[in-house]
């Protein structure tokens, strides 16, 4: 058996080499898609810098500073404060809702100036941190046992029932189901999953009381579009029209004519992707889909590159919590899903969304240049 | 893969099992998102190649747009008429740069009829430039009727120029009656019911207020216009219409003149609530949150720099106090006690009860605010006088539950139901409230407490207001801000809301109200200072203290003045009156935020509301013009310097909790 001098190789990175390290070309990727979104906000102001794309340009450059910064801390920090993260969040989404019932109306966000941070947007990255250490540290005997499941379960219903109670159906959904793929991905039996898909399924009548009456609008409308053509319905054909008409090419840049028109609501945010698809058709929607396809598999070669148990399960569950925002969208707007109302990552108009997604890039990237550190159950690094 | 035992055995062996199954699991997670773009991808092919052609027909048959019309929303008016919120017509000044040919010659025109600076122009340029060219651009808005009659007429040799018209929420009276008539603000996600008319960007709902409790009937109904509209957005020509039908307006029993002149009389003190109510049909006269805030800083959405201010005032401009605040009523809570006792027949106005300046249950002291005690004295002398003995007594003969069941009958307790959002309930303590929130039993010293309306007793201005009415009526009274009947007409109201009666003991109540009037109207009652002095509208009162933080034993050895302690700490200034005493009619409730003793602040807030009430008396009269004196003129509180004793002067202090007034 040999035995490695200690530290050989396995020494914590410099900062400069951290720097030195770090993928720029995911930089570029993401600068690209988040130049889409500018170049769509602008389009959606019909051709206007105001009111939303020199914002988002202001934000996406801020934001790069929390994904450097994720970037350069290392794996073990990120280990160690996992779940402080986690509680802090928690306990912002419980201040803002307190503040919203107190208060006058909703409101459900931190002013910090440019941003208006909304803490329930946040909390997938700091669940999925902390479902990530508590796994690692989970042996594998344990993780078949029912009982060490309970801890988890808790962590991740706790925030969704809170965010479902704001209302927001769309965040909690991408939540709840981003906290389970990290199960899954953590091995966890399939029996688990079973047993939980059952009890879900006895509880939806429960979560059926918790939806206000337009979500229970939206869902039946999704049943039978046409009983509303005015009202909800009218959004989704609205936006089946202008994809259609896009056809494969689309009708160039600035030249959408049913994005513009005012028939579609929040057409900067939730709905951003119809301008895009209709301005730049068929080829448009596929060269977007195939830059977030390529965003999505680095992840993965993160993870399965990753040598600590920890790294693997948060990259995975950050990529995936990415995924979900993109097909939840891209299917609302389609008309595959109902409308929940999540935002299309790196393009929609917002600011929690835009630091969320940038902040779990960071995070990937921290995981990457800390690729070969092992960790033990503790958390320690440790020689191999 | 590795060898058995290399490297560090058994555990990297472990590690290599665990990275095969992460791999395995992870490879199905891959699986599962390829599909599902796969099927986004099948999705997108299908719209935007196989039915393309059907949905660029469609696009094409969008051209007919059906658009909506916002009906204008209703009016709030006060019981006479006066608009407290209506809409303003809003005249712009638009260029619509494909028709205006010279744009530059044109926008020289324009600056000789109205004032158009240099910073308007070039933002009029730059906006051309950007835009299609039929799109209007807006050169001024907020245009002066004056300025909009001049370029009107000019209008035939500006080419491209018009002026456009909108509406928008108008309060006249800006943070007067902001908590009153609340405002209207953007729709949010949560308020969509599927209305229509609640997606359209520009349109307003109510939010608070008012604006809130009556916004079905504002609100108004859609109209919509089919127009035809070309490829680029531009209507081509309209080709159906359906008016909107606008929103009712809606008549509240506020009078805006108090409502005024009680805001102008409260804005002398940094933090005040006050409710004015005619006591026989409940109706809200006035309703006074001080400070208030402008509605119109949420109708064109609120600016968080806005928000923080607001929010952050400690003196709660956005919470109306008036209905949401909470206060331990302190002495003001005496009348519910003395005739629950008389009722119960614990006493009778004859009983005399001797106060030492203080009283001893077990081993713990309960102190009379006067340090020397009251002496030997009745009910009547104990109301006019406050003292504090007389009414531990008298609580500890009734016992918790006969004095919590008539609170509760005078309103106390729960929400009373106010036609307006956000009222709070107060707090009236039982013996299963504290079993069931401390899970300890009710013990006696409560009880005391309680009756002199400190301890966990809980009330809001408007709760205190209505027992006055309850009182003075004998039934149970309910404010309310919504006018059935409309605009008030000449002659008055004769048809008072039917309230059910109480069942009080009219003698009892007689005592009580007799025990106000000497509160007011006598030498050594505390308010004497602050009665009316016109016999025909004299008023009965109570006043009081309450309490916000324990005094120390320190502060009571040194005496501590109240200008010494932080204005968060000092105690609440309240006051409850009716008047005039022969035939009561109005009732008013004041508490003065940390401004120390009610008959000194509180008090002659109340006298001069109810003289100025009386004087104009709204619930009788039509005013002929709808106008009061300014609060300034009104005649300030006779000084009385050693003529009454103002026994509230001197500060009491103690360890136990103790109720001046």
């Amino acid at each position: 058996m040999t035995a490695l001098p200690p530290g050989l190789g396995r020494a914590p990175l410099h900062l400069v080499e951290r720097i030195l390290g770090l993928r720029w070309d995911l930089v570029v990727l993401v600068s690209v898609v988040a130049g889409i979104g500018i170049a769509a906000l602008y389009s959606a102001a019909d051709g206007n810098m105001q009111p939303w794309a020199t914002k988002q340009m202001t934000r996406f450059a801020i934001a790069l500073i929390p994904m450097l910064g994720a970037a350069l801390l290392g794996v073990r920090r990120w280990f160690r404060i996992a779940y402080w993260t986690y509680i802090v969040t928690l306990l912002l989404i419980v201040a803002v809702d307190m503040r919203g019932f107190v208060g006058m109306g909703a409101q459900r966000w931190i002013d910090l100036g440019v941003i208006q941070l909304q803490p329930s947007e946040l909390m997938s990255l700091a669940l999925v941190l902390s479902l990530g250490r508590y796994f690692h540290g989970l042996g594998d005997d344990n993780i078949a046992k029912f009982r060490y499941l309970v801890l988890p379960g808790l962590m991740i219903l706790l925030p969704t029932a809170l965010i479902l109670k704001e209302p927001d159906l769309g965040t909690a959904m991408v939540l709840l189901m981003s906290g389970l793929v990290v199960m899954f991905i953590a091995r966890v039996r399939l029996l688990a999953f079973g047993v939980g898909i059952v009890a879900l399924g006895m509880s939806l009548p429960m979560v059926w009381k918790f939806l206000r009456d337009y979500q229970k609008v939206r869902i039946y409308t999704f049943l039978d579009p046409d009983s509303d053509p005015l009202g909800a319905g009218y959004h989704i054909l609205q936006s089946k029209i202008a994809l259609g008409s896009g056809g494969l090419f689309g009708k160039g840049f600035l030249h959408g004519t049913q994005s513009h028109l005012s028939f579609l609501p929040e057409k900067q945010t939730d709905f951003i992707f119809t301008t895009l698809a209709e301005e730049f058709g068929l080829v448009g929607s596929l060269v977007l889909l195939a830059l977030y396809s390529a965003l999505i598999a680095y992840g993965f070669a993160i993870a399965l590159r990753s040598r600590n148990h920890f790294g693997r399960l948060v990259c995975l569950g950050i990529v995936t919590n990415f995924f979900l925002y993109v097909f939840i969208n891209i299917a609302m707007v389609t008309g595959l899903i109902p409308v929940v109302g999540v935002p299309l990552p790196l393009i929609s108009y917002g600011g929690t969304a835009m630091l969320t997604v940038m902040f779990g890039i960071g995070l990937m990237m921290s995981i990457y240049l800390d690729r070969d550190v092992r960790l033990n159950r503790a958390g320690e690094a440790q020689p191999d | 893969m590795r060898a058995k035992g290399t490297l560090s055995g058994a555990g990297l062996q472990r590690e290599v099992q665990r990275y095969r199954h992460f791999t395995r699991r992870a490879v199905v997670l891959a699986g599962g998102q390829v599909l599902l773009l796969a099927a986004l991808v099948s999705r997108l092919f299908q719209l935007q190649i196989v039915d393309s052609e059907r949905y660029k027909v469609l696009s094409d048959e969008n051209r007919i747009n059906l658009r909506l019309i916002a009906p204008p929303r209703g009016r709030i008016l006060d019981r006479f008429g006066t608009p407290l919120a209506d809409n303003r017509q809003d005249y712009h000044l638009v260029i619509v740069a494909e028709q205006a040919g010279n744009i530059h010659a044109t926008l020289e025109g324009v600056a000789g009829l109205i004032e158009l600076d240099e910073a308007d122009r070039s933002r009029v340029l730059r906006e051309i430039r950007r835009k299609h060219s039929f799109v209007p651009v807006v050169v001024r808005d907020n245009l002066s009727w004056d300025e909009m009659a001049r370029v009107e007429v000019a209008v035939p040799e500006l080419p491209g120029i018009s002026v456009e018209q909108g509406l928008t929420r108008n309060y006249p009276y800006r943070d007067t009656a902001a908590h009153v008539v609340g405002y209207v603000a953007k729709v949010s996600e949560q308020d969509l019911t599927g209305d229509p008319l609640l997606e359209l960007p520009d349109f307003r709902i109510g939010k608070a207020g008012i604006e809130k409790a009556q916004d079905l009937a504002l609100r108004g109904t859609a109209g919509t216009r089919q127009v035809e509209i070309n490829a680029f957005g531009r209507v081509v020509r309209e080709i159906a219409r359906v008016d909107s039908e606008p929103g009712r307006d809606v008549v509240i029993g506020l009078d805006m003149a108090m409502q005024e002149f009680v805001t102008q009389r409260c804005a002398t003190e940094p933090s005040v609530a006050c409710v004015l109510l005619d006591a026989v049909t409940g109706e809200v006269l006035a309703l006074v949150s001080s400070p208030g805030f402008d509605p119109t800083v949420f109708t064109d959405g609120l600016k968080p720099a806005v928000w923080r201010q607001l929010s952050g005032d400690p003196r709660h401009p956005l919470s109306n106090k008036a209905i949401a605040g909470t206060y331990p009523p302190g002495s003001t809570f005496k009348p519910v006690s003395a005739l629950a006792a008389l009722t119960a027949g614990v006493l009778t106005p004859e009983t005399t009860i001797t106060c030492t300046g203080q009283i001893q249950l077990g081993n713990a002291v309960f102190h009379c605010w006067r340090k020397g005690g009251h002496g030997t004295i009745r009910l009547r002398d104990a109301i006019k006088k406050s003292c504090d003995v007389f009414f531990y007594e008298t609580a500890m003969r009734l016992g918790i539950d006969r004095l919590a069941a008539m609170a509760d009958r005078l309103g106390y307790g729960a929400p009373l139901g106010i036609d307006i959002p956000g009222e709070k309930g107060g707090l009236m303590p039982t013996r299963e409230w504290k079993l069931a929130t401390t899970g300890t039993a009710w013990q006696e010293g409560e009880t005391l407490i309680a009756g002199i309306g400190q301890g966990s007793v809980l009330a809001t201005p408007l709760q205190i207001a209505t027992m006055a009415a309850r009182l003075v009526t004998g039934r149970a009274v309910v404010p309310h801000l919504f006018r059935p009947a409309g605009i008030m007409t000449p002659g008055g109201d004769t048809a008072a809301p039917d309230f059910a009666a109480l069942d009080l003991d009219d003698d009892a109540r007689a005592r009580v109200l007799d025990g106000m009037y000497a509160v007011v109207n006598e030498p050594g009652g505390t308010a004497y200072a602050a009665r009316i002095t016109e016999p025909q509208f004299a008023m009965g009162g109570k006043s009081g203290t309450s309490q916000v933080r324990r005094i120390t034993q320190w502060e009571r050895d040194h005496g501590l003045k109240p200008d010494q302690i932080p204005w968060k700490d000092r105690d609440h200034a309240l006051f409850v009156a009716f008047a005039p005493v022969s035939a009561p009619r109005y009732v008013c409730a004041t508490i003065v935020e940390h401004a120390g003793f009610g008959s000194e602040v509180a008090a002659p807030i109340c006298r001069d509301v109810l003289r100025e009430v009386q004087r104009r008396d709204p619930a009788r009269q039509v005013p002929a013009s709808n106008r009061v004196a300014a609060a300034g003129s009104a005649p300030a509180a006779p000084a009385s310097p050693g003529a009454a004793p103002a026994l509230d002067n001197q500060p009491a202090h103690d360890t136990s909790t103790t109720g001046r007034g």
